[in-house]
């Protein structure tokens, strides 16, 4: 018998993550993500360069339509490297949440079988969004080059980062949300397709908030977790100053996401296996 | 010595939903938001559950379908929680409920061990040490890197019991998973499952087959509609749990053909009633019909089947070219055995009655009965991989045997 584990079995179990077991289970992310792109990729003739691609003919088609033909103001910026800023995050948060939204439903036959601490699931998800991430950023820093973009590096040290843990705080916490949700209420699976497409026109991906004159939709608008970080991650690039009070709303939002959703889950997690 | 699972009290419930499907839709909640609840019936899969297991032990769990083993190894591997009552476990448990939980179709041989074996709670540092013996075990060395979706499906069952195999928890918690694949490598899993047991690490079985059971385990579990009955050694239970499943299976009573049995009884060669037979025994099975009418050109038979519900043996009087007319009144069909020619294992027994050449009577699960070995110390004891029928044979050595080069 191994000296000092012990551990209780009970109905009711704590609704705050167990850092500890999570950690005992590290290997697990990284299997899984790993998973995840080697199955995404196998048998495509591209493979890896469709991270490349999707991005890149998103922001070209992109550019031609709200950039040329419609003249979209782009907050200084030349419209690809505008729309592209945006996209790159949009597209972590929107692949998060339609794999990771439905990642217990997927997973369930492993959920009835064995025991590991489940949010490990929706989290390999975004970390395999991540990782398209990460390609499309180099693309996206290529990009800027490109087009001359002015930088500053103070500004970018600080607000990038920050955007990043903006996005992934927003995408675990709406991923964990829907994924528990869904294991109740399969209808999840329609509405998550349809409110990202939605989600997509009410964030400032394509135009720049500017844009919305009204100051009180402006406070509506910026309850979405991904106004601040898109607006985080634009700062350095824009010579347009942030809106405090707008940008604090959707840091309070996101982080609420976060704690809410992750609260929702660990609450409702045991009884994955008996429903799903 | 402090048990290394402490099971208290553990009950789990189920609410059963009378719309029929286990989730819920948002229209079913917001169409009852304003309506009294639908109605819901509570069960109980389990109810007051305790025992104590100590380091080393197998202990095997049985019961008949339904009785709450499934949701007793889910709990204690932590898949669902229980309801009420506490588990203390004093180890790290790893349950096999399924083989290949997480196989990717798409993924290799190879990617797939580290997949399973890290599913199952393997670090990667103790996959790559086990990666050899785990190809070994499994025999797929040759497809180490074909997707899974190419592999048959008794070779995908081999890798994943291999890796399970390699597991090294305190506590390994199977279900039922030998009932697949070949005898072969049914066989070789039960080896290496007793090896494991024999290595002092604690093992508890679910399984419908009591000679891997018996073979396994030293303590056996008897759970009856969600409640703990017997708590005892591995052959009391195994015996208690036949009878029990007898009792209930038997349909003995028929109107179709006029002719039925009343009861059926074996006989040692002393003239004892017995339960289960031994190998080689002398036996006489007395079968007690009722008969309603008159037959005539009427043949007895009886049979044993063995777990794989393979015809084992047919006791049948046409082969003895008997006959018989039957009126009404009670009778009784005499079969002598000599020296029982079964091997080792659990049968079920059928008969059937034909009359001009046309079945006109059939009882299924008339009766299980296991037979066992005789003796015990035996270095290999004969069973179901060797195949049905066992022959009465002598070995020995001459002299001046030439020598095999």
């Amino acid at each position: 018998m191994a000296e000092g584990i012990e551990y209780v079995i009970e109905s009711s179990r704590r609704r705050i993550i167990d850092l500890k077991e999570i950690w005992q289970y590290r290997e697990l992310f990284y299997f899984f993500t790993w998973r995840d792109i080697k199955v995404k990729y196998k048998q495509t003739v591209l493979g890896v360069i469709w991270v490349v691609l999707q991005p890149v003919l998103t922001v070209a088609i992109f550019s031609l339509f709200f950039g040329r033909a419609l003249n979209v103001p782009s907050a200084g910026l030349p419209y690809p490297v505008f729309v592209f800023s945006g996209l790159l995050l949009w597209n972590v948060f929107s692949a998060s949440i339609n794999t990771a939204g439905n990642s217990m439903l997927t997973h369930a036959p492993i959920i009835k079988k064995i025991y590991f601490p489940r949010i490990i699931i929706p989290v390999s998800s975004i970390l395999v969004a991540l990782v398209d991430f990460c390609i499309a950023f180099i693309v996206f820093l290529m990009v800027s080059v490109y087009y001359h973009v002015k930088v500053d590096f103070v500004e970018l040290l600080i607000f990038w980062p920050s955007a990043i843990f903006l996005m992934l705080s927003g995408s675990i916490g709406i991923s964990c949300w829907l994924a528990a949700l869904s294991v109740k209420y399969r209808d999840f699976r329609f509405v998550i397709p349809f409110v990202l497409q939605i989600a997509l026109f009410v964030s400032p991906v394509i135009y720049p908030a500017s844009v919305i004159g009204n100051s009180l939709l402006n406070y509506v608008f910026a309850l979405n977790p991904m106004y601040g970080a898109i607006m985080f991650f634009r700062a350095p690039i824009t010579s347009t100053p942030l809106e405090n009070i707008l940008v604090l709303i959707s840091v309070i939002s996101t982080l609420s996401f976060l704690v809410l959703g992750i609260y929702y889950f660990k609450k409702t997690e045991a009884y994955f296996a008996d429903i799903s | 010595m402090k048990p290394i699972l402490e099971i208290q009290n553990i009950s789990k419930r189920f609410q059963i939903n009378h719309q029929g499907v286990p989730y819920l839709s948002l229209r079913d909640k917001l169409s009852t938001l304003f309506k009294p609840a639908g109605k819901k019936e509570d069960f109980w899969a389990l109810r007051d559950v305790s025992f104590e297991v100590y380091p080393g032990e197998s202990i095997g769990i049985i019961g008949r379908n339904g009785a709450g083993k499934s949701t007793l190894l889910k709990i204690l591997s932590r898949i669902t929680p229980p309801t009420s009552g506490r588990i203390v476990s004093r180890g790290r448990i790893a349950s096999l409920l399924e083989v290949g939980t997480g196989f990717h179709q798409e993924l290799s041989g190879r990617e797939n061990i580290y997949m399973n074996g890290s599913i199952l709670g393997m670090k990667k540092r103790e996959i790559d040490k086990q990666f050899d013996n785990i190809v070994d075990f499994s025999g797929t060395e040759k497809f180490l890197d074909t997707p899974l979706k190419h592999y048959s499906s008794g070779m995908q069952l081999r890798l994943a019991f291999a890796v399970a195999a390699h597991l090294e928890p305190e506590i390994l918690i199977i279900d039922e998973v030998l009932a697949v694949g070949d005898a072969e490598f049914q066989k070789k899993c039960l080896g290496k499952m007793e090896d494991v047991s024999k290595s002092g690490r604690t093992i508890i079985f679910v399984s419908h087959n009591m000679e891997s059971l018996r073979q396994l385990c030293t303590r056996g579990l008897l759970l009856k509609t969600g409640a703990l009955e017997i708590n005892s050694d591995i052959d009391s239970v195994a015996t208690a749990y036949l009878k029990n499943r007898d009792s209930r299976s038997q349909s003995m009573s028929s109107v179709k053909s006029g002719i039925s049995i009343e009861e059926i009884q074996i006989y040692d060669d002393e003239g004892r009633s017995i339960e289960s037979l031994t190998t080689y025994q002398s036996i006489r099975i007395e079968c007690h019909f009722i008969s309603n009418v008159n037959r005539d050109d009427v043949t007895f038979a009886i049979c044993f089947d063995n777990i794989y519900e393979k015809r084992a043996t047919t006791l049948w009087s046409s082969f003895q070219n008997k006959k018989y007319s039957v009126s009404p009144g009670r009778f009784k069909v005499v079969f002598e055995i000599p020296s029982l020619h079964l091997v080792p294992g659990e049968y079920s027994m059928v008969s059937y009655i034909e009359s001009r050449g046309v079945e006109i009577e059939r009882i299924d699960n008339l009766r299980r009965t296991i037979v066992s070995y005789g003796a015990k110390d035996f270095s290999s004891i004969p069973s179901i991989v060797h195949g049905s029928y066992l022959e009465n044979f002598t070995v020995q050595i001459e002299k001046d045997v030439k020598e095999y080069y």
